[in-house]
């Protein structure tokens, strides 16, 4: 069923974003309204085999989403979303950092700006994700100085894994 | 399901796996850090973060540095090619997140025919 949905995931190490999109078989309107209502959040955002809790959901620029992302052994880990600007339902901005229960960011751990647009696409809707990294300068550093050598490698061995773990 | 071989890939997969652990291991891209240090930012017990780092070592991507009494931790050589596999990690997340979305959306569109 989901087989012919598109999916792409296209990171761009210059500049350190990643663009992510997907195709789904439903109208513009639920694909949005799953992204953007916290009852539906719950049920799909945390991938497996986390679960996702809402604490605080205010869908408007300048509200936030406040989640938790629980492990099967009932870790917590606190994410927070503020939104900046939307534009109902074409798409939204935002900004995803780490915060702790109270919803607190952590200012020193890496968020990421994202925006988020729906297109019709026939029948279905297409959702691209465009994920931009704060801290892209230090991340990158890291990666151009190590990783030259081994990166090439261990993608593929990764790319095997995930065939392996999505076969 | 295939049981997935390779222990250390399938170890470096299972740790990047976790967003704590990637941050751990971002915070060490940008340099060695004591255990304090790397608990710093995150609202976990020491117990936690020790359990953090001990899969990081034992995945091959994080070791101790050269100081004996700060015992700082730092990237394995090889663990900064895993930060790259950390983008694959993350691919997986939005994978999966996807294809839960669209369990949800079947049975949102269930209900509709229903009607």
């Amino acid at each position: 069923m989901t087989t012919d949905l598109r999916f792409e995931f296209v990171p761009n190490k210059r500049d350190f974003t990643i663009t992510v999109k997907r195709e789904f078989n439903a109208g513009r309107q639920l694909v949005w309204d799953c992204h953007t209502k916290a009852e539906y959040l719950d049920q799909w955002f945390a991938p497996k085999p986390l679960t996702t809790q809402t604490k605080h959901m205010d869908f408007r620029e300048g509200g936030y989403w406040h989640y938790a992302m629980i492990t099967p052994d009932n870790e917590k880990f606190w994410n927070r979303l503020d939104y900046k600007t939307i534009t109902p339902i074409d798409g939204y901005t935002a900004k995803d950092g780490f915060c702790d229960e109270t919803g607190a960011v952590n200012p020193d751990l890496p968020g990421s700006d994202w925006t988020v647009t729906f297109a019709d696409a026939g029948r279905r809707t297409l959702v691209t994700t465009l994920v931009q990294y704060g801290s892209a300068e230090k991340l990158q550093a890291a990666v151009d100085m190590g990783l030259e050598g081994g990166l090439a490698s261990t993608m593929e061995r990764l790319d095997e894994l995930l065939v392996g773990l999505n076969g | 399901m295939e049981h997935i071989q390779t222990d250390n890939l399938s170890r470096a997969f299972f740790a990047l796996a976790d967003p704590t652990r990637r941050a751990m291991l971002v915070r060490l891209a940008a340099g060695e850090a004591t255990v304090s240090e790397l608990m710093a930012p995150f609202p976990l017990s020491q117990p936690t973060i020790s359990r953090h780092l001990k899969v990081l070592e034992e995945a091959g991507l994080v070791e101790q540095g050269r100081d004996a009494q700060r015992r700082p931790r730092r990237l394995t050589a090889t663990a900064l090619s895993e930060v790259d596999g950390w983008i694959s990690a993350l691919r997986t997340q939005w994978a999966s997140r996807y294809d839960k979305l669209d369990t949800l959306l079947s049975t949102l569109n269930g209900d509709k025919d229903d009607d």
